[in-house]
């Protein structure tokens, strides 16, 4: 996988994750456009796509498309259970993620898939074993933290559909 | 879980997010950003020293300023010093933030690779993950450089834990993607490959995409994972559906290690070894039985893992080739998919059966499901799959159904989106010309493309009818009454009358005998669409009326009254004033005779390649048109072109050069004269040498290079002509070896005596160069020409041409001349694909001063496109598309071949099209096109780097 993109309906950019080294401009460039073309499809239509010299594997989870860019003799369908499978550890972790979870801790979302995916390609599949991981480093931190844990009143939901689980839909 | 209570919570960072979010506009978010960008620089810059929390928060919201796509120019500092933290999120926050934002030049990679290096030393599992997420992450040539020998030994030490193994296997993976050559192989390899047995079934997923790329680079030393990876393979296929407990998704056992097993797999050619492979065919046909079995489940995710294992298996079936029966049955599964209500099934299988068309023994199986692909592509709402269902008639096409599939595609056409038109247009033009059996049916299709889509015909469609027109003397009578029909239409392409103009100049004889057709019919038709068409077409037309007055004397009235009107003759642009001038000129001044040569019928073209099919190969890149399909169309082309190569006339080549104003014109191969009018010092000048009363000028002994510029993108051509000889080239390149064919032409009717052609390579070239050939026979007749072969052996890297000496007597006087001849070390380029990660990689590479060099120039001519990839492609490379983050620039990549090395090369070129517009606008227009291309020479060979 060259690399991953999430973003909203309103095409707002929530995550980004690159496999290849490519400068900041080329970055937003590819983000620009491919926001564009996924967010001009149709509901029914394919998630597969070519572009550029690349395929586009997408899913739409809710308010978020998650969009991965695969090269020519990968996988479209595992990659689309990737995508899946990154999703239900979001789902997990957060417990019925929704945008807003990504928003507010979206290096949670890193941390997470650093886990899971590694240099672009899966390096553990099990469910089980990523939340382990995860769990461990979060038992590593201070009390602390515990009691500056994120107030509730703090997140003052912009759009409905940002809370709204992504496995609602 | 409760909601949003993981973690470490940073209150700060909340609120400020919050902030962000509330803001109204563009505007307001610019400001707060700029606000706490302030707020963090005078905490950093401040003099109480920040705890590592407040530094950990600062640090996070700069990250995520960053991640709105705001530039962050501070704060790395701060990030790095978090790295040493002991607290775990500290650290944590630190790498994140290194991996996003620190690129690969930054000078703080010696402070961060230190903190790596103690973190992977610091033995607990955590914080070893974390330094090498940070390594594979980062990936850059610095940290491979630090720790491309560390982690081989921490991936396959006996005492790593699992994790840990995981992490290194991908960071690895990762560091050999992008420094090769850092990562060396040794004792650790073998034991990597049995990372295929490893019970963890994690580390066997990690360790497999490894495997992987390694054995695609070293094949030898990875074989025995094929055993392994098959036995693997088949204890998971075998295995029921809750064996593998988390690895089990939605009731379909590792489905990610199952396609990279398979996947793997496809580095290797079939195993020998009899047990092996039987066991792999049962793994295989295990697969394809599970698809007809009913699904264990009716969520999406649970058919998803199934299929992808399958077309994975399908994949890996189509690689081997060589079980028909497996092929067979693929197909027949592909088959089922092509009708199934998910449309992802559909396209998957679409692109899949693509590969399968081109295997003999699938290609009829294939060629069953025509109606459901035709059905596809008349009914699939997603113009992507559309697409694949287009493609996938193309691959499967063949003598027996092309005229279905064309007639098809055609009709298709009309409705076509207009993003897949012109694809589709080269496609129809190729189909057309591979699948001809009469050239009417040829001829009829395409004027139905240029009716259908005129506007997605490109300038090689057109050209290429006309070549194959001109080529083949049984089409030419049909061609010419069917264009003269097409153009009765009250509104037709203009391509359409670039086409009728041509073919009718040419061939309009063959059906003037009906007077419904006769000559001023047809020049009254063919002027009646000049007053709408571009300046390029009526170039074309002039050129074409002119051909009429040879054609037709009787039309020379009519003709010379247009040509003299002054909307011709004085017309603004100079182009066609010229044309009309000098036409005019030329049909009142010369006789029946000269006017009968200099218009003379073109002679047949030299096979060659359709350019079309370059230009769609370059279209799709690379693995779009097989390469069976290229040397299949070769070889069909080659027949259908009928004629070889002639010793051009080139009075005709001057006035039918008139008629192609394109610039790139290279499909009829008469690049080497520039259009008539534009270039007075090139083309014109043959003209001026018809009616030039002055006798021969003093043939200079100075070595003379005119042509020898224009020979750096092509092989073949005149390379020199003057009023008693002309010289022509043919040559052929094959790896470090060429063969040079040179035809003297002698002009005059009186017979050269003592003729004699001497090839010395001066200098140093005589050790980088090996030229050998025979004497010619000091004879040569008047109006005979004689044939030099040349023997060319590249020894090394050359930056000298060889010269060409040539003496002989002409009516007693000595005649002597001196040519460079265009041997260059282009000519020994092996084009190369590779893929934009690879293009980069290897340029990065390529940093020492000696291994490269940049040059500014300024673009002697227009900067078109096509023109200039005609050029790069002309050069032996391989034009890469898609490489390049900007699509204006050009990268091509080729291997110079050698005797003694081969030297890989790259090349980028970045036009900038402002300098070009300063460059238009000047009056003069510069006859030759090439003279910008040796600039690129001088510096490709210090360019380079053994590969």
């Amino acid at each position: 996988m060259q690399f991953m993109l999430l973003f909203s309906r309103q095409g707002k950019l929530r995550l980004q994750k690159w496999y290849v080294p490519l400068c900041d401009k080329e970055k937003k460039k590819i983000t620009r456009e491919l926001v564009q073309t996924v967010l001009a499809r149709k509901p029914k239509m394919c998630s597969f796509l070519e572009w550029r010299d690349l395929k586009i594997v997408y899913k739409r989870y809710a308010s978020l498309y998650f969009c991965c860019a695969i090269e020519d003799q990968d996988n479209e369908l595992i990659t689309l259970e990737i995508i899946h499978r990154y999703v239900e550890l979001l789902d997990k972790y957060f417990g019925s993620v929704c945008e807003l979870d990504i928003i507010f801790n979206f290096e949670k979302a890193y941390f997470i898939l650093d886990e899971f995916l590694l240099g672009g390609e899966a390096q553990e599949t099990s469910k089980k074993n990523v939340l382990k991981a995860i769990e461990q480093a979060d038992l590593l931190q201070e009390n602390i933290d515990f009691q500056m844990r994120l107030f509730a009143g703090v997140m003052v939901p912009n759009m409905v559909s940002e809370s709204s689980g992504l496995f609602q839909n | 879980m409760p909601a949003v209570s993981k973690g470490d919570g940073m209150r700060g960072l909340a609120v400020f997010i919050s902030d962000i979010r509330n803001c109204k506009s563009k505007e307001a978010e610019i400001k707060r950003i700029n606000k706490e960008l302030a707020n963090i620089r005078s905490k950093f810059k401040g003099d109480k020293a920040l705890d590592g929390y407040s530094k950990k928060k600062y640090v996070c919201k700069l990250l995520f300023i960053f991640l709105l796509g705001h530039d962050i120019d501070f704060g790395h500092m701060e990030a790095v010093n978090l790295l040493s933290s002991n607290k775990y999120t500290e650290k944590q926050i630190g790498y994140l933030f290194i991996s996003v934002l620190v690129n690969s030049n930054s000078e703080l990679i010696r402070l961060i690779n230190n903190a790596i290096k103690n973190d992977l030393s610091s033995r607990n599992p955590t914080f070893m993950c974390l330094a090498l997420h940070c390594i594979a992450n980062v990936g850059s040539r610095e940290m491979a450089e630090a720790f491309a020998s560390e982690i081989p030994r921490i991936l396959v030490a006996g005492d790593t834990m699992d994790s840990v193994k995981q992490s290194a296997a991908l960071c690895l993976l990762r560091l050999y993607k992008t420094s090769p050559d850092l990562v060396l192989m040794g004792e650790w390899t073998s034991r990597v490959v049995h990372l295929l047995n490893d019970q963890h079934m994690g580390v066997v997923t990690a360790a497999i995409s490894l495997i992987t790329c390694l054995s695609q680079k070293n094949p030898d030393e990875f074989k025995t994972c094929v055993s392994l990876a098959v036995s693997r393979l088949s204890r998971i296929v075998s295995s029921a559906s809750t064996d593998l407990q988390d690895y089990t998704y939605y009731f379909v056992p590792a489905p990610w290690l199952s396609c990279k097993l398979l996947r793997l797999l496809q580095c290797y050619p079939p195993p020998e070894d009899g047990a092996v492979k039987g066991r792999l065919v049962e793994c295989l046909e295990t697969i394809l039985n599970k698809a007809q079995e009913p699904p264990k489940s009716k969520k999406v995710q649970h058919s998803n893992a199934k299929n992808a294992i399958l077309f994975e298996a399908i994949s890996l079936i189509i690689h081997y080739d060589s079980e028909p029966n497996l092929l067979v049955r693929a197909c027949n599964q592909l088959g089922q998919f092509l009708q199934h209500r998910e449309t992802n099934l559909r396209y998957l299988a679409l692109e899949s059966m693509c590969t399968l068309a081109s295997s003999e023994f699938s290609h009829e199986a294939v060629k069953t499901h025509i109606e459901t692909v035709i059905n596809a592509l008349k009914t699939e709402r997603d113009v992507s799959v559309r697409q694949r269902a287009a493609d996938l008639l193309y691959a499967m096409c063949d003598r027996s159904n092309a005229k279905q599939i064309v007639a098809e595609m055609l009709s298709y056409l009309e409705t076509a989106d207009y993003s897949i038109r012109e694809e589709m247009v080269l496609k129809v033009a190729i189909l057309a010309e591979k699948y001809a059996v009469d050239y009417s049916w040829y001829v009829d299709t395409i004027l139905n493309l240029i009716r259908i889509a005129g506007d997605y015909v490109s300038e090689e469609v057109w050209y290429r009818v006309i070549q194959i027109v001109i080529n083949r003397d049984d089409v030419q009578g049909y061609a010419a009454k069917t264009v003269f029909e097409a153009l009765q239409a009250p509104a037709c392409h203009e391509n359409m009358v670039k086409v009728g103009g041509y073919i009718l100049g040419e061939f309009g004889n063959l059906i003037a005998g009906d007077p419904r057709s006769s000559p001023l019919v047809q020049f009254n038709l063919l002027h009646s669409k000049f007053h709408l068409c571009s300046v390029p077409t009526r170039a074309l037309l002039l050129s074409a009326y002119i051909k009429f007055i040879n054609l037709f004397p009787e039309t020379k009235a009519t003709i010379q009254e247009v040509l003299r009107c002054d909307s011709q003759i004085r017309n603004s642009d100079v182009e066609l004033q010229q044309r009309a001038v000098e036409y005019l000129k030329l049909s009142s001044i010369a006789s029946t005779d000269v006017l009968a040569t200099v218009l003379e019928e073109m002679p047949p073209f030299p096979e060659r390649e359709s350019s079309i099919l370059a230009k769609l190969k370059k279209k799709k890149g690379p693995g779009a048109v097989s390469v069976t399909e290229l040397e299949d169309s070769k070889r069909e082309g080659g027949e259908l072109n009928g004629g070889g190569d002639r010793g051009q006339d080139t009075a005709t080549m001057a006035a039918s050069n008139a008629s192609t104003p394109s610039p790139s014109a290279d499909l009829l191969g008469i690049r080497s004269t520039a259009p008539l009018g534009a270039a007075p010092a090139s083309a014109g000048s043959l003209l001026v040498d018809v009616f030039s009363e002055a006798g021969p000028t003093a043939p200079s002994a100075a070595v003379n290079d005119d042509g020898f510029l224009r020979f750096v993108c092509k092989n073949n051509g005149v390379l020199f002509e003057n009023q008693l000889l002309q010289i022509g080239i043919k040559s052929e390149y094959r790896q470090n070896l060429g063969r040079m064919y040179l035809f003297y032409g002698n002009k005059t009717s009186v017979q050269f005596a003592s003729f004699t052609t001497t090839v010395s390579c001066p200098g140093e070239l005589q050790s980088q160069l090996n030229v050998q050939t025979k004497p010619v026979e000091p004879l040569v007749e008047g109006g005979a020409q004689i044939q030099q072969v040349l023997n060319i052996e590249c020894l090394t890297d050359f930056s000298d041409a060889p010269l060409l000496n040539i003496k002989f007597r002409y009516g007693g006087a000595l005649q002597n001349l001196t040519l460079k001849l265009p041997v260059t070390i282009n000519k020994f380029f092996q084009p190369t694909e590779m893929t934009s990660h690879d293009f980069f990689q290897r340029w990065k590479q390529l940093s020492q001063p000696q291994q490269e060099a940049q040059k500014i120039f300024k673009a002697n001519n227009s900067m078109d496109t096509e023109v200039l990839k005609a050029k790069l492609l002309g050069l032996g490379t391989a034009l890469l598309d898609n490489v390049d983050p900007n699509p204006e620039n050009y990268v091509c990549a080729g291997v110079i071949q050698t005797k003694s090395q081969q030297v890989g090369c790259l090349l980028r070129l970045e036009p900038n099209a402002q300098a070009q517009v300063q460059h238009t606008d000047s009056p003069e227009r510069v006859s030759h096109n090439y003279s910008s291309i040796p600039n690129f020479l001088h510096y490709l060979s210090p360019y380079s780097v053994n590969i």
